[in-house]
């Protein structure tokens, strides 16, 4: 049978920001590494966007040497405590595991996360790569979330001198600001990031590339070749009346205040939140999970995730929607929030809401909610957190001349080379899909960073 | 991002000189920098109140008014800023227009003295008007004066030139001559009024913006303001914009949001203070 992972108990961890998943026992973990059937043709590798050899690391943990399960994991994952904690592997390994046909697939999301968490724990020596070998040129990564930390880190093993640009004062992106300490601890992302100087990266924050230094500017400074993972940081609204009250936040502001500014522990950290007693989130996607249960931990009575479609659709993992659902999260679903409202000192009160019903598919595949005449309610709120998505921050893209955009606006790159219009400078991650998940910006970084040796060896090849 | 000057132009208002040549590189009129001073610190918006790119430095002025700013103005020649990032922020783009009214309410002289001094620069006449409570807070009078074919001055309480507010010398330029753009930089109730004198005279009026904001890079959102009925974001749309089109009422209660949060912080900051001395 598929082992549990031991969690915090519901009661206890809506108070208090410590991870909430525990990860497995040595005991449960070999259970665990056991029942996988080590598949001739594994499907769960193809399921993986970085193809990690899965079967082959599960047997090694069977066999009782998680340090070089680990290492065969970070042949191809150079950040497998945090995948192991966020890639949502019921979408992916998991769901093609042979297991899962007729009963429960393997765990290798908490497999993955137990072999990080043992070499954490017990130092194993990190790097598979060779940074003493041959120095090779200078390339600029801009952007330290999942998809420029996995480009940083394979070019560096690669054997190209590294920087990694970052406009925060503390690298990781998405992984830093976004996702909050009870899903990820920072001393996770640190130690990571740890891994990467280690390698050789530099990594210079507060550094924005587009207006501390441009495009242009970093190949004049001798880099050969740039990747941009700058992701989609663009906070979007609803668009609709009161957006602008006091109390109205973006996910990503509610978020990055407490994660990455800490503003949880005001005053001891200078940067203050309010939170009311009654708390909407609009969305139901992981972000507003992320921000529900953030909610509910600075002291909100009531916590809702407002949504205009039905359970089915909500693109959170089930896991988050469950861990949500046991803190005490409320889900208000087929609701459409229409308008706020505040009272004269400019202060959030109502949230005004339109009730919806499930219509045709449409363009997603989805059926569209459509709202039902008559049903406006009002819910007293005092915090609305907005999480609807976000879209691609403008200021490198407008400040980069010749960068080719798509329609939405995101970059545009050539498919099997991941190159954009500019020549020598290549994109991945959210900033080209839009906004995804951590793994697939991290497969993006990956291929982008093969793309790069193979452009920057023809380069030379062809330059001799 | 180490101090290399500093100087109190008045009381709790500090002028700090600042080694940060990469900023100083790109650094324009209408830009600013976020700093951070310490490692549990807010990330603080501060304009670029000058610089210069042979030295590599550039000019900060920061007013003690909460906790952080409070302790940025106990920092000493030598000390370090923790991070400081820029420049961010559009250009304020600098144009020959002919007459320029520079008005100033305030700290606000610090963010008009590079907007000011560029369009001077670019061949227009100013006229400089400077308002603060009392003569002591007026600061940077020498500069905004160097670059002025005019300049006028008023306090609160009547200590020194005009007494009353900026907008009723700023009524008398505009009834007396034909005036390009008004740049209008201080408090918001400053701002409207000033922006409301300049609408009288259908003069175009510019204002620069100091919303809330936490990354000043266009991820938060905290800073949106409201400009001609569109939301913007003041750190990377603005933070100058048109003022006929802002709605200072909306970013007067937004700035106000956390009041109560910032006395607790200072109140708490000062009386460790007390406690240690």
């Amino acid at each position: 049978m598929r082992q549990q992972m031991p969690k915090q108990d519901p009661a206890v961890r809506r108070t208090n920001f410590d991870e909430v998943a525990l990860g497995f026992t040595a005991e449960q973990a070999l259970a665990e590494a056991k029942r996988c059937l080590n598949c001739k043709k594994p499907l769960c590798v193809q399921g993986c966007p970085v193809e990690i050899d899965i079967p082959q690391f599960i047997t090694l943990l069977v066999a009782g040497k998680p340090d070089q399960a680990l290492a065969k994991i970070k042949e191809k994952n150079s950040l497998p405590a945090i995948c192991g904690r966020v890639c949502p592997q019921e979408n992916q390994c998991e769901k093609q595991c042979v297991l899962g046909r007729k009963g429960e697939p393997v765990a290798i999301g908490a497999l993955e996360r137990y072999c990080a968490d043992w070499g954490r724990a017990n130092q194993a020596v990190e790097s598979t790569g060779d940074p003493a070998g041959a120095v090779k040129e200078k390339v600029a990564v801009v952007g330290s979330g999942p998809a420029g930390l996995t480009a940083a880190a394979d070019l560096a093993l690669m054997g190209y001198q590294v920087t990694l640009f970052e406009s925060l004062h503390a690298p990781g992106g998405v992984l830093r600001y976004g996702i909050p300490e009870f899903r990820l601890p920072k001393a996770i992302v640190d130690y990571e990031v740890g891994n990467l100087t280690k390698l050789g990266v530099e990594i210079k924050t507060n550094v924005l590339v587009g207006q501390t230094v441009t495009i242009d500017e970093l190949f004049a400074l001798g880099y050969e070749a740039v990747f941009i993972g700058t992701g989609a940081g663009l906070p979007y609204f609803l668009q609709i009346p009161g957006e602008n009250l006091n109390g109205v936040y973006s996910a990503n502001e509610f978020l990055t205040r407490v994660n990455l500014m800490k503003a949880y522990l005001f005053p001891e950290y200078d940067t203050p939140i309010r939170i009311g007693k009654r708390v909407a989130v609009v969305g139901a996607g992981n972000v507003a999970m992320d921000a529900a249960r953030t909610a509910l931990r600075l002291g909100a009575e009531t916590v809702s995730i407002v949504y205009r479609r039905s359970r089915a659709e909500m693109p959170a993992r089930r896991e988050e929607i469950e861990n949500a659902e046991e803190e005490g999260v409320v889900f208000r679903l087929l609701t459409n929030p229409v308008r706020l409202e505040g009272d004269e000192r400019g202060n959030l009160t109502t949230m005004v809401c339109q009730k919806m019903a499930l219509g045709e598919p449409d363009a997603s595949g989805r059926r569209r909610p459509v709202p039902i005449p008559g049903s406006e309610e009002e819910l007293p709120v005092d915090t609305v957190i907005v999480a609807v998505g976000q879209g691609p921050n403008p200021i490198l893209l407008q400040a980069t001349t010749g960068l080719a955009l798509n329609k939405r606006g995101y970059i545009e790159v050539d498919p099997e080379t991941m190159m954009t219009s500019i020549p020598g400078v290549f994109a991945g991650g959210d900033i080209v899909t839009g906004a995804a998940t951590v793994i697939a910006a991290m497969g993006a970084g990956k291929k982008a960073a093969r793309a790069i040796d193979r452009y920057l060896a023809a380069k030379k090849e062809a330059g001799k | 991002m180490k101090i290399i000057d500093k100087k109190q132009l008045a009381p709790e208002i500090v002028r700090f000189i600042v080694e940060a040549p990469q900023i100083a590189k790109k650094a324009q009129p209408g830009h600013f920098i976020i700093l951070r001073y310490k490692e549990n610190g807010e990330r603080i918006p501060l304009t670029i109140a000058d610089y210069n790119r042979e030295k590599g430095t550039i000019t900060l002025v920061c007013q003690g008014i909460g906790k952080s700013t409070y302790e940025i103005n106990r920092m000493e020649v030598g000390d370090s800023f923790l991070d400081l990032l820029g420049p961010l922020g559009k250009a304020y783009p600098i144009k020959k227009l002919g007459t320029v009214v520079c008005v100033a309410g305030g700290l606000g002289v610090a963010p008009l003295y590079p907007k000011a001094k560029a369009l001077y620069e670019a061949g227009n006449r100013i006229i400089s008007l400077i308002g603060a409570q009392r003569k002591e807070l007026l600061i940077m009078t020498e500069e905004m004066a160097a670059i002025s074919a005019e300049i006028h001055f008023s306090t609160d309480d009547g200590s020194f030139g005009h007494h009353g507010f900026i907008t009723e010398p700023l009524r008398q330029v505009l009834a007396r001559e034909k005036v390009d753009e008004v740049v209008a930089v201080g408090p918001v109730p400053m701002m409207a009024s000033a922006v409301k004198v300049a609408r009288e005279f259908n003069v175009p009026v510019v204002v620069s913006l100091n919303a809330l904001m936490v990354d000043g890079t266009g991820m938060c959102g905290g800073c949106r303001v409201t400009v001609g009925g569109e939301t913007k974001f003041c750190c990377v749309d603005g933070p100058t914009f048109d003022g006929a089109a802002v709605d200072f009422q909306e970013l007067l209660m937004r700035q106000r949001y956390y009041q109560e949060q910032e006395k607790e912080a200072f109140y708490r900051c000062k009386l460790e203070e007390a406690g240690q001395e």
